[in-house]
């Protein structure tokens, strides 16, 4: 990866320049990241001893048969790895990618005014490199699972992926983050460039340990008439921080949705950016939050449409379930409308669950702790069920109904 | 047998009182029906009866197949066999109709001592009681009266009754906003539901609902109170003469 050293020492600067963000910068306003900024990190070890006999493997049933790249701490584990792919298709770690893929490594994530992808960019190990050439489909959905974990001293790891899918391509990538253990903190950045008129559907699901730190950056770019979706699901970390920003061209369609559920002294940050940079250009947006016990959570939607970008067609909704009196939500839509033509809507909505309907299902005979789960649920499942990742799809459900009775007692 | 009695029940809500002593038996294989004006307490006592806590309970008793009705929850009343069909049933989206009704089935079977359908057995048994209101099947994926008709509501909760077998139903002016049609798929519902066992409380502002659902008795509810109880003509009488002079006859 020597072609890109120059970017990499220039990151190093920044970092060294930028310091950690704190919440005196609008974009941090709510999210303290002093803990991290307080903490030593040393680098994390990229073996798998902090993990007992059993539960990794339980951790990656749902990733069985599917291709799939696993990291331990940022290092790429090819024992772990099962890569079954259609010749032409490259999934590889980023350093067996050998320079491959130079032309875009670290090209479209803007470090240089944001510490952590410039921490990230400086410092990163490996990650995961797929490369999906033109006219090609992928129907099998392409794994990446980050393994983390923490022990007596901080560590920290970088993955670092970049994904390039072709013209007229078709693929889905899911990135796992699955961590064990205290005192580590993952900072992650994904790149994916969509060429035109391609369809690319993204998953995160992100598992770290609640005692740890997560922060991410997707920073997507997407062709003409290209057709793109991700879905960010935040269920573990301590401190977690997700920045989304994808930038259109033009006809590009996005669909960017979220699902929270913090608990606990959880706090967990979503930022995204939506950029139109071009006309008719059409983006949904819908982040959904259920928030208990102390926790806190962010949302912080920007908008931006370009000028002349026009016929954009921009819809931003966050709704928040809060269901107990100590949590605490934070949501702000920002929108910058530099073109006349456009059609923009957001909206956001706090609320408790709807009593009414508690006392409907229990005039029907279900008990009133069923019936809040019920309803609960329910909410959450809008997000669940938009996932076209089956396994996926049904662990997550698995896990939210566990949270939920988990909250209850 | 006395399936219901309700004795002298006071009640009230945000402090203001609405019922001010009912005095209603209601025997099994009977079917009342509840008749008054707005404003005169109908549905209160139909929310009061399903254990709805926004209205306070100042006085009175009412036993239910002889035990205290007033001290269990709401959903106790319902697994002990009571069903209300509500006059504004609720929406609830992102919860199916069958995921929904499946469990309020099971948990009310469970209940009773009986094993829990599992899902082929609940399919073949809603195929059925659909049939009954004339719904299509689809309507059982579809969330719980999100994006219904009110006709369709108030069929829903007929369909509801159907499935769960209560021994006391209460409709609380499922008629209104029913055109005849819709009516008479309600009514054609309702009756296959009488039973010797069974018995059922109509609240209605109309007489019309009652040309389909023949009652045993018909009680006129006005401020609170019964103030008058007769056989079926009743209603006839009512529907020519209106409320007027009852309520006179009350607060003279």
């Amino acid at each position: 990866m020597t072609g890109i050293e120059p970017i990499r020492q220039d990151a190093a600067r920044r970092v060294a320049e930028l310091g950690f963000p704190t919440t005196r910068d609008e974009d941090w306003r709510f999210t303290n990241v002093s803990r991290i900024a307080r903490t030593h990190f040393s680098a994390a070890p990229s073996d798998l001893s902090a993990w007992g006999e059993g539960q990794l493997e339980q951790r990656l049933v749902p990733y069985e048969g599917s291709p799939r790249l696993v990291f331990i701490n940022g290092c790429y584990s090819p024992e772990l790895s099962s890569l079954k792919l259609a010749r032409g298709i490259r999934a590889t770690s980023l350093r067996e990618a050998n320079g491959a893929v130079e032309a875009h490594l670290a090209r479209y994530a803007v470090y240089q005014d944001r510490a952590f992808v410039a921490l990230n960019t400086a410092n990163f190990e490996d990650g995961a490199c797929i490369e999906i050439p033109k006219g090609t489909v992928v129907e099998e959905p392409i794994h990446l699972v980050f393994l983390a974990s923490g022990g007596d001293v901080p560590v920290i790891s970088h993955p670092r992926n970049l994904v390039v899918i072709g013209p007229h391509s078709q693929a889905t990538v899911v990135e796992s983050y699955i961590g064990h253990g205290a005192n580590y903190f993952t900072n992650a950045v994904t790149e994916i460039v969509a060429g035109d008129h391609s369809v690319v559907d993204h998953y995160k699901l992100q598992e770290e340990d609640e005692r740890s730190f997560h922060v991410a950056t997707l920073q997507v770019q997407l062709g003409r008439e290209t057709n793109f979706s991700t879905h960010s699901i935040s269920l573990g970390g301590g401190l977690v921080r997700n920045d989304i920003n994808a930038v259109l061209a033009e006809g590009t369609e996005a669909t960017v949705n979220g699902l929270y559920l913090p608990s606990g002294s959880q706090h967990v940050d979503n930022h995204t950016v939506i950029d139109h940079a071009r006309p008719h250009g059409a983006s949904h947006e819908l982040y959904k939050g259920i928030l208990s016990g102390a926790s806190a959570a962010v949302f912080n939607g920007k908008i931006v449409v370009r000028p002349g970008a026009q016929k954009t067609d921009a819809k931003q909704t966050n709704k928040n379930l809060v269901l107990s009196e100590n949590a605490t939500i934070n949501t702000k839509p920002e929108l910058q409308i530099h073109a006349d033509d456009v059609r923009c809507t957001h909206g956001a909505t706090i609320g408790q669950l709807d009593e009414e309907a508690i006392f409907y299902l229990q005039s029907r005979g279900i008990g009133k702790e069923q019936a809040r789960d019920l309803l609960t649920y329910a909410f959450a499942r809008d997000i669940i069920d938009r996932i076209k990742v089956e396994p996926l799809r049904a662990r997550l459900g698995k896990i939210v109904l566990e949270r939920l009775h988990a909250n209850r007692n | 047998m006395a399936l219901l009695e309700i004795k002298n029940l006071h009640a009230s809500v945000a402090g203001k009182e609405i019922l001010s002593g009912i005095d209603l038996t209601v025997n099994t294989g009977e079917v009342h029906a509840i008749m008054g004006p707005n404003g005169s307490g109908k549905s209160t006592l139909a929310q009061v009866l399903a254990g709805r806590d926004l209205y306070q309970v100042t006085d009175g008793q009412v036993l239910y197949d002889g035990k205290d009705l007033l001290n269990m929850p709401p959903e106790e009343r319902a697994q002990e066999g009571i069903f209300i069909a509500f006059q504004y049933p609720v929406e609830i989206p992102g919860v199916s109709n069958m995921y929904f009704l499946k469990a309020a089935l099971n948990t009310i079977r469970k209940r009773r001592g009986l094993e829990e359908l599992d899902a082929m057995d609940f399919l073949t048994l809603v195929k059925e009681k659909l049939a009954l209101v004339e719904m299509d099947p689809a309507f059982l994926n579809r969330p719980v009266n999100a994006g219904f008709s009110g006709g369709e509501k108030k069929r829903n909760e007929i369909f509801q009754m159907a499935v769960l077998e209560p021994r006391l139903a209460i409709l609380d002016e499922t008629d209104s906003g029913l055109d005849i049609d819709a009516l008479k798929i309600v009514a054609n519902g309702v009756n296959q539901f009488r039973t010797r066992d069974r018995a059922m409380i109509v609240v209605t502002h109309y007489q019309r609902l009652l040309n389909y659902i023949v009652p045993d008795q018909v009680h006129v509810l006005a401020n609170g109170r019964i103030v008058k109880s007769g056989g079926k003509d009743l209603a006839l009488e009512l529907d020519q003469s209106g409320y007027a002079g009852l309520e006179e006859a009350v607060t003279a």
